[in-house]
């Protein structure tokens, strides 16, 4: 850990070291904690083109929790995000335990599953508005292999429009939790194989029962990064969808946006941002307890 | 299922069997997967390489039956957005002015902060941290109006500087906790025996630890490059449209709802749009994942 340099050396030896923060205590009081601060304070005013300080209560969250554009935002948040976690943790896990069998050319398929992640939302969200083109793309090919009655048109279609940008959401996504899981895996003693397979236990059995307990601390970790990162959809349905049809793939980081710089109604983004930051906080706050709180005992 | 009995570990010889029914239901899946994933990059680039007469009577998989560069010629200098009818280049050139200094700048203060946080703690430091740390959870909504403000208040807003400075405080949170690891894992003595010698904070830094650390500096460098390239919602909240980055130009070329959708110069430009991180991300290889890793796991 650090060293013990606050001791040996005087409040004046360090004053560069103080200085040097500055760019940090800036970023995380001003802009981090300040500005938080600030949108939640001015959630409860009536601003609209510019922010003032009119107070009106919890009136912008009544609003917003009666505007249809935001309850299906956070309907499309709620299956994205499970469908995500779920499919993206699974599949990131199954990769990593395939690639982990001492296989050839791990690092050839580690690239190939890994460079989405490379690529930005709005290409990803590009590439796949051409790939589910209902007249050029996946739904006409298998049409043309003679299943005529086939279809998969998620971008014309108001009720799975979500599925379709969930699609390129795991795409580009899956490579990065398959590395973390992998790191995981390679952090397992390997004895633990050994032991399993002296007591010849199938090895699924070993994954199920003794490897995946053993990564809790990867999986949780995954699971808060992909949480954090669901929340913050906004370019991926912006390339891909545009909201649409109509409003059908609405989420609430593009409503924010939308009703601050396009509608110009500060107080309802405000509202929309601060619903937000408390879906962020009731995942982050237990994780950074059990994280950091557990360390600390320990 | 797969045999358990030549599983001992990643970096044991290899099974000696080579068509073992473990083997093929292994590269089988590999292989599909790996297809997945490679798909639609393959049709981006047919696409692209296609007449549009041939994409409307064509699939999308089949390759090119006459190979043409003009969609890429006329998304780098000739697709529209709006009134200007200049291309992707002038998206292109953008990103690269807004990329450079934000890279620079951005690392060059994490790491001085990572460097202070590591060899240099000072009372209340941990809290700034923990802060900063949290900060990269928040959602970017709630701090984009202040952040208005404070750039505004600046005189900054709506300039190529005003982006630099968005980049480097929201690069931030990742980047000093990359730096702060690394300096800490460095060994302490070489800290103790600089200080024994009279070497004060930047000359610690700039003659021990930067010469020490070129590692790392490449793996932010990797993390940022492609952060900031890849950037979209900074790049429409905090420019104008002269100077809007190539990933916001290239939606707007895409999505605009004008005239004929010609598909092809769509997946050129798609494609010129992503060369740079997937050029970074080929020629970098373990580094990439390192960086990207480094951050997550340790986190």
């Amino acid at each position: 850990m650090a060293t013990g340099a606050t001791k040996p050396f005087g409040l004046f030896r360090n004053m560069s070291a103080k200085i040097a923060a500055i760019p940090m205590i800036f970023a995380a009081m001003v802009v981090f904690f300040g500005g938080t601060i600030w949108t939640v304070v001015y959630s409860f005013t009536d601003s609209k083109l510019l922010p003032r300080t009119n107070w009106v209560g919890f009136e912008q969250y009544e609003r917003l929790w009666g505007t249809n554009r935001w309850l299906i935002s956070i309907e499309n948040l709620m299956i994205y995000g499970v469908c995500s976690l779920f499919f993206s943790l699974v599949i990131g896990f199954l990769l990593a335990a395939l690639l982990d069998q001492k296989i050839r050319f791990e690092n050839t398929f580690r690239t190939i599953f890994l460079y989405p992640f490379a690529l930005s939302f709005i290409v990803t969200g590009l590439i796949w508005q051409w790939l589910l083109n209902p007249e050029f793309g996946i739904q006409s090919i298998i049409r043309d292999l003679g299943w005529t009655s086939f279809a998969f048109d998620p971008l014309y279609n108001q009720d799975i429009v979500i599925y379709g940008v969930l699609v390129a959401g795991l795409w580009q996504g899956t490579g990065l939790i398959m590395v973390l899981m992998l790191a995981g895996l390679r952090g397992i003693d390997q004895d633990i194989w050994k032991a399993s397979r002296v007591d010849g236990i199938p090895s699924w059995k070993t994954y199920l029962f003794i490897v995946i307990p053993m990564m809790r601390p990867v999986f949780i970790t995954t699971l808060v990064i992909i949480a954090s990162g669901i929340v913050k959809v906004f370019d991926l349905v912006v390339a891909q969808t545009s909201g649409g049809p109509g409003i059908a793939s609405e989420v609430p980081a593009k409503f924010v946006y939308d009703t601050m710089f396009l509608r110009q109604n500060l107080g309802q983004g405000f509202a929309a941002s601060t619903m937000m930051l408390l879906a962020v906080l009731i995942v982050i706050i237990p994780w950074a307890y059990l994280e950091f709180g557990g360390k600390k005992r320990g | 299922m797969v045999d358990a009995t030549h599983f001992d570990g990643a970096h044991g010889p290899k099974p000696t069997r080579a068509f073992s029914r473990r083997n093929i239901f292994l590269y089988g899946t590999l292989i599909v997967v790996a297809f997945y994933y490679l798909i639609p990059l393959y049709v981006m680039v047919v696409t692209s390489l296609k007449g549009m007469p041939e994409i409307r009577m064509g699939n999308i998989f089949a390759p090119p039956v006459e190979i043409t560069f003009e969609p890429w010629v006329k998304a780098w200098s000739e697709a529209c957005t709006g009134l200007n009818c200049d291309g992707l280049s002038r998206g292109f050139w953008n990103s690269v002015r807004i990329t450079v200094p934000s890279v620079l700048v951005s690392i060059l203060i994490a790491s001085v902060n990572g460097y202070a946080l590591a060899n240099w703690r000072f009372k209340g430091a941990d809290v700034f941290f923990t802060i900063l740390i949290f900060g990269a959870f928040i959602p970017y909504q709630v701090m984009l109006y202040p952040m208005v403000i404070l750039l505004r208040e600046m005189g900054i807003y709506g300039t190529l500087t005003g982006l630099v400075v968005v980049h480097t405080i929201f690069g931030m949170p990742i980047l000093t906790l990359l730096f702060r690891n690394y300096f800490t894992s460095l060994p302490e003595e070489l800290f103790k025996a600089a200080r024994v010698d009279g070497a004060g904070f930047w000359g610690i830094y700039f003659q021990i630890m930067l010469p020490m650390s070129l590692p790392i500096f490449v793996v932010a460098m990797i993390l940022q490059v492609t952060g900031i390239w890849n950037d979209f919602l900074f790049g429409v909240v905090y420019t104008k449209p002269d100077i809007y980055p190539m990933t916001v130009q290239l939606n707007n070329i895409v999505n605009s709802v004008q005239g004929v959708k010609e598909y092809n110069v769509n997946m050129a430009a798609t494609i010129l749009t992503g060369l740079v991180p997937l050029t970074i991300y080929f020629v970098s290889g373990r580094l990439f994942v390192r960086g990207i890793a480094a951050g997550a796991v340790k986190g």
